[in-house]
């Protein structure tokens, strides 16, 4: 009986993990900061309006592609932001808007966004799951 | 640098400069000047008469098809096809092509003759822009992008560096040619003010997918501080150019404060920079990128495919081969990140 359960789970997991295209398959390690949809697409805009991709590759942004500036590929997974700062949501927001003042010395330059553009940079950062 | 950062802002919050391009309605539907006007209301009369002609195409095939037997015969008659198949499209056509033709006559007409007149030159890939005095002179260089008075014909001369390119900015005019050795002329008018996205609209290799302008139509007032800012700037600039080699008389055309700028400065001139760019009132005179004597105004970058701010200036000039790829400036990857934020604020700068 208990048996039957646990497979009937194993086999829902499975399905679900196909559902969504094997990308909610990994366990995130603690709880995950799941940023708003709208956000993101706020974002999105925004990173395409102030030319962020001029210096990084960004995912889902196709072009330009460029190399300034390090591959933002698989930044949803790192440590510290720039090698410097803790990777939460509300640095990661200040260090978009003014990386020299969030990181001493840092090479990116400050870039013309507002603080809530800055969120929602920010948001679709974090919404890139793109292993 | 905050200073900056909220000038610019203020400047995006309310409208892209790339909506120039990808606004609703779409620039070829949205005409905001007489010869855009008539060449729209052509084409929707075209496509009009495209779907009458299918309706009728289709009405008589499904008679054909499956239509009494009397509707039938009439249909396969002799009479049909002289009526249907000559004497309707003799008619409809010729009547569409006299009324196209006066329709778009004031397109080619001749412009008054003391219209301002601006040469637009294509090169592999971007656009010189030279404004030109009632003698033929150059008044001021820019690049990449046009500045209009509203409510003005302009004349543009239309040139090119090296192939064939093609100037088109679909909310003012059609398209026309810009072909080497022979000088084209459009007539373009704004009646409102606002930003016109403008491609290259004739392959020309390499990124020419990446080679637009912006075309700006300010009202009366935009215009004259606009023609101020710009004539006050630039008169050393354009001395400078009558006489080679007589830069003592130079001085320094905008306030260079910081330490940062100054280095950008020397930067720029010893990176070889100057070999290429023309920075008016400075020794910086080269002839083969886009005029950057205005560069820190100007509303986008690599010809109307990046925003200008310090962050797309650095990666511009770090890495301008991974943003528009073959264009004819190296990418600067020898230069350190520091060096780079230096050259982009001495840019900033030349307003
Ligand atoms: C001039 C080129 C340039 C531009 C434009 C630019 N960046 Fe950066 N960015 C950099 C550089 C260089 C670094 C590395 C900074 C450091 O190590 O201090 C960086 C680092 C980052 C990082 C940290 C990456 C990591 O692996 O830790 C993020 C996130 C980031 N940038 C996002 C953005 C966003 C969002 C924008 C647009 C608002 C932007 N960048 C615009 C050059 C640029
Ligand atoms: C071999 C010639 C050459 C050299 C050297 C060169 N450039 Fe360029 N530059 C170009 C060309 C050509 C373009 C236009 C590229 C395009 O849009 O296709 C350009 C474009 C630019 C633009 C964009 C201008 C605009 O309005 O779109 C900037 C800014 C610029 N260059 C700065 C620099 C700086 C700074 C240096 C030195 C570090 C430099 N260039 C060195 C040829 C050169
Ligand atoms: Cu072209």
């Amino acid at each position: 009986m208990t048996g039957g359960r646990h497979r009937s789970y194993r086999a829902a997991a499975a399905l679900l993990c196909l559902a969504l295209g094997l990308a909610g398959c990994k366990q995130p390690p603690g709880p995950r900061y799941i940023p708003d949809a709208e956000d993101a697409a706020r974002g999105r805009a925004a990173i395409e309006r102030v030319g962020c991709a001029a210096c990084h590759e960004i995912p889902g942004i196709d072009w330009p592609e460029g190399r300034t500036g390090p591959s933002l590929v698989g930044f949803d997974d790192i440590g510290l932001i720039a090698g410097a700062v803790p990777n939460t949501p509300e640095n990661l927001a200040r260090f978009v808007r003014n990386a020299p003042a969030v990181k001493p010395g840092s090479t990116m330059p400050a870039m013309p966004l507002t603080q809530e553009e800055a969120r929602d940079v920010a948001a679709y950062l974090y919404g890139l799951d793109d292993e | 640098m905050w200073r900056h950062i909220s000038m610019v802002s203020t400047m995006n919050d309310s409208s892209d400069v790339f909506d120039a391009w990808w606004g609703w309605p779409p620039p070829v539907l949205d005409p905001a000047g007489p010869y855009a006007d008539s060449v729209v209301v052509l084409a929707w009369a075209l496509f009009a008469m495209g779907v009458l002609v299918t309706g009728i195409v289709v009405a008589a095939l499904y008679v054909a098809i499956k239509g009494p037997p009397h509707l039938k015969a009439k249909l396969g008659g002799e009479r049909t096809v002289w009526i249907g198949g000559i004497a309707f499209p003799g008619v409809v056509l010729t009547g569409l092509l006299v009324w196209g033709l006066t329709l778009t006559a004031s397109i080619t007409a001749p412009a008054p003759a003391d219209a301002m007149r601006v040469r637009v030159t294509g090169h592999m890939w971007w656009f010189d822009v030279e404004y030109l005095d009632a003698s033929g002179d150059v008044l001021l260089r820019d690049a990449n992008e046009l500045h209009l008075p509203v409510g003005e014909p302009v004349v543009v001369e239309l040139e090119s560096g090296d192939v064939i390119h093609n100037f088109w900015v679909p909310n003012l005019s059609g398209k026309e040619d810009m072909i080497p050795g022979r000088r084209n002329e459009l007539v373009v008018q704004a009646d409102r003010a606002g930003r016109f996205g403008g491609v290259c609209a004739e392959y020309c290799g390499g990124p020419h997918a990446l080679m637009g302008f912006v075309t700006v139509a300010h009202d009366r007032a935009g215009w004259a501080d606009w023609m101020r800012n710009r004539t006050m700037s630039l008169r050393p600039a354009v001395a400078d150019q009558d006489v080679p080699g007589e830069l003592t008389a130079i001085t320094g055309r905008v306030a260079q404060t910081g330490n940062e700028a100054l280095s950008g400065r020397q930067l720029f001139m010893e990176s070889g920079c100057a070999a290429c760019h023309r920075v008016g009132g400075t020794e910086a005179n080269g002839l083969v990128g886009p005029d950057l004597t205005h560069v820190g105004s100007r509303l986008t970058l690599g010809a109307g495919i990046l925003p200008n701010n310090r962050g797309t200036l650095m990666g511009w000039i770090g890495d301008s081969q991974s943003i528009k790829p073959g264009n004819r400036m190296p990418s600067y990857d020898m230069l350190s990140a520091d060096q780079l934020n230096a050259i982009a604020a001495w840019l900033e700068q030349q307003k």
